[in-house]
């Protein structure tokens, strides 16, 4: 099988991401891979080694934005492309799918392309599906359980109200929720790899597409209003006496 | 000079912190109550590789470097001690120690199941009426034939009743003119008839950890574990703990970082006197010491696995490494329990269980005492590096990673 992991670099979940002027920052704070997208990285490989075949990671952002690749890559994936271009900032999903949906079609005789979610980042979760649309491929979202049979793809899909099992023909798209179960650590043999990897760096002139136009604007953005927290702990002889104190300030503040 | 890690590095750092992240820091509090080990901690850090971190890959291990297993040390001490002194008395007194002092057989046999996790290995140097004087131990290996027959008692040793192969130290030859040469060293298979081992409870620290006795009784140790020659023992010891030390070192600057997080986490959001008590020059005074200090103490062992990366013996350097690091662990936890005040002395917080497991390392793999003695031997020149019939060889990628 030809299977394809799109995944990003977000800042790290721990980061404190704040807005200046309309820009995000997010100080010091390391460059990972979107959390989701390891969950498409495990599913991938999973798939790889039940099936056979290659996978390799696609990520769209800057000439030296590595960092989710290179955990991709210690994770078990057997090459990857970055895909940077100056034309590529601050584009919206639809236009990050066009760039995505032109790569895979590059790549060629793909099965399947995992996406996480969403990115934590942005949340909207829009990515797959608009990259399927331009495929024109099935997308199966919120995947928690993937098997392939033939050219048919099967996946359980974790939805708030139970899970649903859908099918479709490969090739297609799928989007992983963390039920999966959880990705694997690099093993330092990956990890070796990984750093030793030249990753490709593909413009889009090599994607041979012109720059795609956002059509969402992003004219403001902000931090939610500041909150003024006070923590009180609880203290009591025994759980019980904890739990009673805690249910009555819940009631007395009228949380519930 | 350059001080900069590798992208090796940097993501084994990372690998380490999101395994303890995940799977330790989650359930640590409830086992180091229960004064017992994390029942999966073992068999996950086999799995992982990381108990065979820096051996060769031909012999079960994962290939990596001195430095990285000085940063595992580390990662792995910021959450826990208990997952430090596996590593130290596997990897540092054990695997290191059969890498650079064994035969191709032993290393075939013993190393390659200890490297790659399905073994687990301990040192076994101390007794109950012995520690710092290595020389003096009394347990016994008398020659008979083709075996040595062991006899005596083994205290304080980490992982003695989980371990599977052991590095033993015994008296063999008590004729020998020097003490030093009446040791022998032997790679012990501790579930052979003779040998009883037990743990030892009420410990202060590494209560997640297992520490216990080994008890040998006309125990046949084949004459092919033997390591080295006869009455090469104390210097194969003094081997072994210059790899030990080396992680202790290492882990013990994970508790000072893990202290500092702690501290600075705490004094931002704690307040006093109408502001965070990070505002304090007092508090202020103490979070800059450990912040200097996790450098000296980095800076100390980095230099060390540098050395071991080089082949360099490094006893003195590792010394510097370990005696600093280990008492500046102990201030810093202290320190950050006086940051937390009533809550710091409370187990609902990490920072009195750094404290309780730092203490020990300014014991055990030479205490602080014996540290001074080494540094101040080789600072007047009446200890000088003499060369070893197996020296530790240099780390060269190619040969550890095919
Ligand atoms: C948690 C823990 C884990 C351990 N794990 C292991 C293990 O895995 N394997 C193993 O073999 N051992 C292990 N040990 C034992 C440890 O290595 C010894 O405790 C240590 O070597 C000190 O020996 P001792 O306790 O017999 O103290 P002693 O040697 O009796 O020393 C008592 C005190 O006198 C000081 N002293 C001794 N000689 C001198 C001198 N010449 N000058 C000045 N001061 C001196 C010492 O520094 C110490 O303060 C462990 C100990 C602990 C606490």
């Amino acid at each position: 099988m030809k299977i394809v992991a799109c995944i990003k670099q977000v800042p790290d979940s721990a980061a404190k991401v704040v807005v200046e002027n309309g820009r995000v920052f997010w100080g010091d704070a390391p460059l990972v891979i979107n959390p989701w997208d390891e969950f498409a990285v495990e599913a991938a490989l999973q798939l790889k080694e039940k099936h056979g075949g290659t996978l390799t990671v696609i990520s769209v952002g800057g000439e030296n934005e590595k960092e989710a690749i290179k955990h991709a890559l210690a994770m078990g994936a057997d090459d990857a492309i970055l895909i940077a271009d100056p034309a590529l900032s601050g584009l919206d999903t639809q236009s990050i799918a066009q760039v995505l949906a032109s790569a895979i079609q590059k790549i060629g005789g793909v099965d399947v392309a995992f996406f996480g979610r969403q990115a934590i980042d942005s949340d909207s979760g829009l990515t797959p599906a608009q990259t399927a649309r331009l495929l024109n491929w099935p997308a199966l979202t919120l995947a928690a359980v993937i098997s392939v049979e033939a050219d048919t793809i099967k996946v359980d899909r974790a939805i708030e109200e139970g899970r649903q099992v859908v099918s479709a023909k490969m090739p297609a798209v799928v989007s992983l929720v963390k039920d999966y179960g959880e990705p694997r650590y690099p093993s330092f043999m990956g990890i070796r790899k990984a750093a030793r990897a030249e990753v490709p760096v593909w413009s889009l002139a090599n994607l041979g597409i012109s720059a795609p136009t956002s059509v969402i604007a992003w004219p403001e953005i902000t931090n939610p209003p500041s909150r003024n927290v006070v923590c009180e702990i609880i203290t009591g002889s025994s759980p019980e006496e904890i739990a009673a104190t805690l249910a009555d300030k819940i009631l007395a503040e009228k949380v519930l | 000079m350059d001080f900069s890690l590798t992208e090796e590095h940097l993501m084994t750092e990372r690998m380490v912190q999101n395994f303890t992240q995940k799977e330790i820091l989650p359930v640590i509090k409830e086992y180091d109550r229960k004064q017992e080990p994390i029942p999966f901690a073992l068999q996950r850090l086999g799995e992982l590789g990381i108990l065979g971190i820096c051996i060769p890959v031909r012999y079960g291990g994962q290939g990596m470097d001195f430095i990285s297993l000085g940063l595992a040390c580390e990662g792995l001490e910021a959450a826990d001690t208990s997952l430090r002194v596996a590593m130290s008395v596997h990897v540092g007194l054990c695997a290191l120690t059969l890498l650079q002092w064994g035969s191709e057989e032993q290393k075939q046999k013993y190393l390659v199941p200890l490297a790659s996790g399905q073994k687990l290995g301990c040192g076994v140097f101390t007794e109950p009426g012995m520690g710092s004087d290595v020389a003096s131990m009394s347990t016994s290996a008398k020659r008979d034939g083709d075996f040595y027959i062991l006899n005596g008692e083994k205290m304080w040793i980490s992982l003695a009743s989980k371990a599977d192969y052991a590095m033993v130290t015994v008296r063999t030859n008590p004729g020998a003119a020097r003490p030093s040469n009446r040791l022998s060293t032997f790679i012990v298979d501790l579930n052979m008839p003779g040998i009883t081992r037990g743990d030892i409870h009420g410990k202060l620290g590494v209560r997640a950890g297992s520490t216990g006795w080994i008890n040998f009784q006309d125990a046949r140790v084949p004459v092919e574990n033997r390591i080295g020659e006869e009455g090469e023992g104390f210097k194969i010891t003094m081997s072994a703990f210059d790899h030990g030390r080396y992680t202790v070192a290492s882990g013990a600057a994970g508790i000072v970082r893990a202290a500092l997080e702690a501290s600075v986490r705490y004094a931002k959001e704690r307040t006093s006197f109408g502001k965070p008590i990070a505002e304090h020059q007092l508090i202020q005074e103490k979070i800059a010491r450990m912040s200097q200090d996790y450098e000296i103490a980095r800076l100390l062992y980095l230099r060390a696995g540098w050395l071991k990366n080089q082949g360099v013996r490094n006893t003195l350097e590792t010394s510097f490494a370990k005696k600093f690091a280990t008492e500046a662990s102990f201030r810093a936890a202290d320190d950050a329990i006086q940051i937390h005040g009533a809550y710091g002395y409370s187990d609902e917080y990490d920072v009195e269980r750094y404290l309780r497991n730092a203490r020990g390392a300014i014991i055990y793999e030479g205490s602080s005492e014996i540290q001074t003695l080494i540094q101040a031997g080789y600072a007047l020149g009446e200890r000088q590096e003499k060369p070893l019939r197996c020296e530790m060889p240099a780390y060269d990628p190619d040969y550890w990673q095919s």
